[in-house]
């Protein structure tokens, strides 16, 4: 497989207070990566490094075979090739569709004829065509999070990262949300991590799995590996509910 | 109370009659303010909304800057915009005192730190988190920078009734920079103080009434704006 990422001794630190601290790490093309990790493990600081949104303190994240770090950032072709779906649906004072259609408009595209069909079939297959003239304000919280997803998924990006898509979400919900990232993945040249907190849920989606503890890589692996006979004693602890921080 | 009975009266006939000297004042007054109006939007929208967002060395000491340019004595401006385009002045080369171009100037200056607060404010309101999941669904600088002000749409409607009220209603400065010249630089304020001076009241209170009314009409239409985003 090819990688989309090689992380090479990224630190990340805030206040001279290191959060991230990640020696080796790959992610590749093709692949649901399942993030684990108890709260304040340094995921969400890890998913917008990944994103470009911050800088590291130090080290080098290899982006489809580029070396981007400190003072060194993708321009904003490469930056628009990767998204992220934050845990809180941050959604423009709009309409559901000026949303959906926001990063297209973003890019130049014209949303007529096909375009507007193919996304008007994307509203459809998220439970969404209803709720398209609504105020995004006005949506609920299931709605406006895969709105959010659907915005996401609509320019295509080769990169999706997930930061917790469905916490507090009931399971009708969470079903959508899931069928859709598996569909999105099974597209040309995608690469997906997804941070759950739900062991169940990494299970049910991801290909492989790691697990994030006070900032550093304890271990990754294929996920029945991960899940069934992990090498690490912490991922033992974590799986059994027992590593709390 | 005869008087002002008297007044309404004449200004009711001023009106209705289309009297060509307010229809001058008032083409003046809202072509030298619409302009300053403008230029205040163009300086204090950008303004605000990068101090809205950023975070700098110094930006409590802009900040308080920015507060103090809000109140400001409009006359104090005046007499500055005097200074400068006065012929001695460093500007004086321009021939701009006692020119509709100089009360556009010092409208200006009294009117862009009052949008730039007001749009800083509204920005400062937005969640972080959502123009952070702008710029990760790939918006440019110049595309946050646009997204942002629409997002802060009804702070910045606000702003810009605000600068404008604040400078159709300002006398001071405009009396100083324009001198009150008929057909020329006399606008709604200066002409009622003038019209008031002289006694003649019917007309000042025409042009006073003229002056609430557009302020008035000005605020319904905010007020819908408002209660459109916010219903």
């Amino acid at each position: 497989m090819k990688p989309v990422y090689k992380i090479d001794n990224l630190r990340k630190k805030y206040q001279n207070k290191e959060v991230l601290n990640i020696d080796n790490m790959q992610l590749y093309q093709g692949e649901i990566f399942g993030l684990m990790g108890p709260s304040g493990a340094g995921k969400s600081t890890l998913l917008r490094l990944l994103d470009f949104l911050e800088e590291p303190t130090a080290g080098v994240i290899e982006f489809k075979g580029e070396r981007f770090g400190t003072g060194r950032e993708p321009e904003l072709k490469q930056k628009r090739k990767i998204t992220t779906v934050f845990q809180r649906s941050a959604l423009l004072r709009t309409s559901l569709w000026n949303n959906v259609v926001y990063p297209l408009k973003l890019r130049g595209e014209e949303i007529s004829g096909e375009k507007k069909e193919e996304i008007e079939k994307l509203l459809e297959q998220m439970g969404l065509t209803e709720f398209k003239d609504q105020r995004a304000d006005k949506l609920s919280g299931g709605e406006a999070q895969r709105a959010a997803l659907a915005r996401a998924l609509v320019f295509e990006p080769e990169v999706l990262l997930l930061d917790e898509p469905t916490s507090n979400l009931d399971p009708t919900n969470i079903s959508i949300i899931e069928e859709m990232i598996k569909k999105y993945i099974k597209k040309e040249n995608k690469m997906i991590l997804v941070v759950t907190h739900n062991i169940f849920q990494a299970r049910r989606l991801a290909d492989r799995v790691g697990l994030l503890h006070q900032g550093s890589l304890v271990e990754t692996g294929e996920k029945k590996i991960f899940f069934n006979s992990p090498e690490q004693e912490l991922t033992a602890k974590f799986l059994s509910g027992e590593l709390v921080h | 109370m005869g008087t002002i009975i008297e007044g309404v009266q004449e200004a009711v006939h001023l009106i209705t009659g289309l009297d060509p000297e307010i229809l001058n004042i008032i083409s003046v007054s809202l072509r030298v303010t619409g302009t300053a109006l403008i230029f205040a939007i163009l300086i204090g929208m950008p303004l605000g909304t990068f101090l809205g967002l950023a975070n700098f060395p110094g930006k409590k000491i802009f900040t308080a800057l920015l507060y103090t340019g809000m109140g400001f004595p409009p006359v104090v401006i005046g007499l500055f915009v005097f200074i400068f385009f006065s012929a001695s002045g460093p500007f004086g080369f321009l021939n701009w005192l006692f020119t509709p171009n100089a009360i556009i100037v010092a409208q200006t200056i009294i009117a862009f730190p009052l949008v730039a607060g007001f749009v800083m404010t509204a920005v400062m309101e937005i969640d972080r988190n959502l123009l952070r999941q702008m710029e990760s669904l790939g918006a440019s600088r110049l595309q946050l920078l646009w997204t942002t002000i629409k997002e802060a749409r009804v702070g910045s409607v606000v702003a810009v009734v605000a600068g404008f009220g604040a400078i159709i209603s300002e006398v001071g400065a405009v009396m100083l920079v324009g001198g009150n010249i008929r057909g020329r630089t006399r606008v709604l304020t200066t002409a009622i103080v003038l019209e008031t001076r002289q006694g003649r009241f019917g007309l000042a209170i025409a042009l006073g009434l003229i002056l609430l009314t557009i302020v008035f009409i000005l605020n319904i239409i905010m007020i819908n704006l408002q209660e459109k985003e916010l219903d």
